[in-house]
C-alpha cells in the first residue's frame, strides 16, 4: 500500500491515532481542571437553592417562600393535609373548643395500624401456635414487649379519646343542622371502635380475653328471635348449633374458630369498615361547612319559627 | 381496710386507663362548663342589652377589629395537630415502657375466672345483666343505645346552642345526655370495674374479695307481693305495670316538657315527640329497675312464659 498522508499525522495510521489520543487526553485533562470545579461551584450554588431542584420541583409543585399563596397551597397540594380547608376561623384553632379529641382518634387508628400490622408478623390465629406467640413476643422478639403494650394501650386511649369526641360535640350542639348526618356515621364509627377492640381482647388467647368474651357472646343467645335462650328463639328453631352465637363464633363454644374469626374482623374486617367510614366522616365535615365552631351566640330572641 | 386487695384492683394493668378516664372527665367537664358559663353570661347580657347585640362579635373570647377572621391553616392548626400527635406519641411511649399489657394463664375453659368480667367499656352492660335478663342487657340495650344516638340530631329541634358551649339554651339536652353518659355509662363501668367482685357480688373499696361469701337475699317478682298466682294474671299485671309506667311517667314529662321547654315543644311533629317521649322514659326506666332491685329485692315485674322484664 502506497504511504498516504492522513490529516493525523505523517507517520501514517499509528502515529495519527497516538497523536489524536494525546491531544484528547490533554483536553480531557484540562476539562477535568477547568470544567468540572466550575460544574462543582455551579452545583453548590443549586444545592443553597434546594427548592429549585427538579427533584423538589417535582414533588412540591409549588414555592417555599413565606406568602399567603404559598401557606394556602401547601395544603391544598398535600394528599395528606388537603382534608383541611386553606384557612379556617381564627377560633376554630383553640383547643378549648375541639379538645383535638377527633384528631387524636384518627391518629392513634394510625398508630394502632403500624403496630397491629408489625405485630401480625408475629402471630398465627391458632389454638396451638397463638399464646405460645404472645409469649414469644414478650420475651424474645426486639422491642416486641413495647410493640405489645402500644398497641393495647392506644386502643384504650382510642376508646376514650372517641367517647371525649362524642361528648364535646354533644356539648358544643355541633349535630344540629346541617351535620345530623354525620353525627350518625359518628356513632358508627363509635361502634366499630368498640368492636374493634372487643374482637382484639381474644387474640392472646388467655384466661383474661377468653373469658371476656364468652361472657360477651353469650349475651348472644339470648337475642330476641335470632338466640336459642332469647324470647322467641326456641318457637323459631334456635338451638345452639344454629343461632346467631354460633355464627359469631363459628362454633357452639369460643374455640379455634372463634379464634381465627376475631383475628380476621380485627385484622381486616373492620378496619375496612372503619376506614370507609372514617373517610365519609372527614369528607362530610368538609362538606358540612368544616368545623361547627366556635360559632356566635344566638339569642333566644333571635330564632326564627318555621312556618308550618 | 384491705389496702392490698384495692391495691391490686386500681393497679391492675387493663384498669389504669378507667382511672385516668377520672381525671381526663373531671378535666374536660370543667373546660366545658367554663366556657358554657361564660357564653352564658354573655347571652343574658346581650340579651338585655339589644344596642350591644347588635354590634358585639358575638363570643366570649377576646376580639379587635383590626384582626384577621380566618387564619391560615398551615402552619396555625398544623402545627396544634403536629403537637398533639407528639405528645400523644410520648404518653404512649412512657406508658408502654412503664406499665406491661396484661397476659393471663393460657385460656382454659374448664377453669372458670371468677369474677369473669367484659372488657371495661362494656361493664356497664354486664352490670345491667344483675337487673335485666341477658336478652335486654346483652341485646335490646346496646340496640337502643347505638339508636338513641342516632336519633338525637333528628328530635332535638332546638336551634340555639349549635357551635358553642352553653348551658341556660339547652338545659334538658345537655341534662339528658349527662345523665345518660355520666351516670348510666362511666358510673356503671366505675361498678363494675371497682365493686363488683367474685361472683359479682358487690364489695366496696377495700373490701376483700371473699370467693366464699354467700349472701342471702331472696328477690321477689312484684306480681307475688301482690298475690297474683295464675300465669295469666301475672303477664297481664306486668303489662299493666309496664304500660302504667310509661303512661303515667309520658304524662309527667309531657307535663314538665311542655311547660319549661313550650318553644321544644311547640317546634316538634307527633313523630319527634313519641320518639324522644320512648327512649326518654326508656332511659329512666333503668334507674327505677335498679332502685326496686336494690331497695325492694325485685327480681321481675312482667313474668310472661316467653320473657320476663
Amino acid at each position: 500500500m502506497p504511504e498516504e498522508k492522513t490529516p493525523n499525522g505523517k507517520n501514517g495510521k499509528s502515529a495519527g491515532l497516538v497523536e489524536r489520543l494525546k491531544a484528547g487526553v490533554k483536553e480531557d485533562l484540562e476539562s477535568l481542571k477547568t470544567e468540572l470545579p466550575a460544574k462543582a461551584k455551579e452545583q453548590v450554588e443549586i444545592l443553597k437553592k434546594p427548592t429549585k431542584t427538579q427533584v423538589y420541583t417535582s414533588i412540591f409543585r409549588h414555592k417555599h417562600d413565606d406568602t399567603p399563596r404559598n401557606r394556602a397551597l401547601g395544603v391544598l397540594s398535600n394528599v395528606f393535609l388537603h382534608l383541611h380547608p386553606a384557612k379556617i376561623n381564627r377560633d376554630a384553632v383553640r383547643y378549648s373548643y375541639t379538645w383535638g379529641m377527633g384528631g387524636i382518634t384518627f391518629y392513634l387508628f394510625i398508630v394502632l395500624t403500624l403496630t397491629g400490622v408489625m405485630l401480625m408478623f408475629y402471630y398465627h390465629p391458632s389454638k396451638v401456635q397463638a399464646f405460645r406467640d404472645v409469649l414469644y413476643l414478650e420475651h424474645d422478639v426486639p422491642f416486641g414487649k413495647l410493640l405489645r403494650n402500644m398497641h393495647r394501650w392506644a386502643a384504650h386511649l382510642m376508646v376514650i379519646a372517641v367517647e371525649l369526641h362524642m361528648f364535646r360535640v354533644f356539648l358544643t350542639g355541633s349535630y344540629k343542622k346541617p351535620r345530623e348526618f354525620n353525627w350518625n356515621v359518628g356513632v358508627i364509627l363509635l361502634v366499630l371502635t368498640l368492636l374493634l377492640s372487643f374482637t382484639g381482647y381474644l387474640l392472646p388467647d388467655d384466661q383474661l380475653g377468653f373469658w371476656a368474651v364468652t361472657v360477651g357472646t353469650n349475651m348472644a343467645r339470648a337475642t330476641p328471635l335470632l338466640g336459642h335462650e332469647g324470647p322467641f328463639g326456641q318457637q323459631l328453631g334456635m338451638t345452639p348449633y344454629n343461632d346467631v352465637r354460633f355464627g359469631l363464633l363459628g362454633g357452639s363454644i369460643v374455640d379455634a374458630n372463634a379464634l381465627l374469626r376475631s383475628y380476621i374482623w380485627h385484622c381486616i374486617g373492620i378496619p375496612i369498615i372503619a376506614s370507609i367510614f372514617m373517610v365519609l366522616h372527614f369528607w362530610r365535615v368538609r362538606k358540612d361547612g368544616g368545623i361547627s365552631g366556635p360559632a356566635p351566640v344566638v339569642l333566644d330572641s333571635e330564632v326564627k319559627e318555621a312556618k308550618k | 381496710m384491705d389496702w392490698k386487695q384495692l391495691w391490686e384492683i386500681l393497679s391492675a394493668p387493663d384498669n389504669v386507663p378507667i382511672i385516668a378516664m377520672i381525671p381526663l372527665l373531671a378535666f374536660y367537664i370543667y373546660l366545658a362548663w367554663k366556657q358554657a358559663h361564660a357564653n352564658d353570661v354573655l347571652i343574658e347580657q346581650l340579651a338585655g342589652d339589644a344596642a350591644l347585640a347588635k354590634t358585639h362579635h358575638r363570643k366570649a373570647w377576646p376580639f379587635k377589629p383590626g384582626w384577621a377572621k380566618e387564619v391560615h391553616v398551615w402552619p396555625f392548626l398544623l402545627r396544634i395537630e403536629f403537637l398533639a400527635a407528639i405528645i400523644v406519641t410520648i404518653i404512649l411511649m412512657v406508658w408502654s415502657i412503664t406499665l406491661n399489657a396484661p397476659l393471663e394463664e393460657p385460656a382454659n375453659p374448664n377453669l372458670t375466672m371468677n369474677p369473669a368480667k367484659a372488657p371495661w367499656y362494656f361493664l356497664g352492660l354486664q352490670e345491667m345483666l344483675v337487673y335485666f335478663d341477658p336478652w335486654i342487657a346483652g341485646v335490646v340495650m346496646p340496640t337502643l343505645i347505638i339508636f338513641g344516638l342516632m336519633v338525637i340530631p333528628y328530635i332535638d329541634t332546638n336551634p340555639l346552642g349549635a357551635g358553642y358551649y352553653t348551658w341556660k339554651q339547652r338545659k334538658f339536652a345537655i341534662g339528658t345526655f349527662l345523665f345518660g353518659f355520666i351516670i348510666l355509662w362511666v358510673s356503671m363501668i366505675f361498678i363494675g370495674t371497682f365493686i363488683r367482685g367474685p361472683g359479682w357480688q358487690w364489695f366496696w373499696p377495700g373490701q376483700t374479695w371473699d370467693h366464699n361469701r354467700l349472701i342471702y337475699e331472696v328477690n321477689r317478682d312484684l306480681p307475688d307481693l301482690f298475690g297474683i298466682t295464675s300465669n295469666w294474671g301475672k303477664g297481664i299485671f306486668g303489662a299493666a305495670v309496664v304500660g302504667g309506667f310509661f303512661a303515667i311517667g309520658g304524662m309527667l314529662v309531657h307535663a314538665f316538657f311542655r311547660r319549661h321547654n313550650a318553644k321544644d315543644f311547640k317546634r316538634m311533629s307527633l313523630l319527634q315527640y313519641s320518639i324522644m317521649m320512648t327512649f326518654f322514659l326508656t332511659m329512666i326506666g333503668l334507674p327505677i329497675k335498679m332502685l326496686l332491685r336494690l331497695l325492694f329485692h325485685i327480681k321481675y315485674v312482667w313474668i310472661t312464659p316467653w320473657f320476663n322484664v
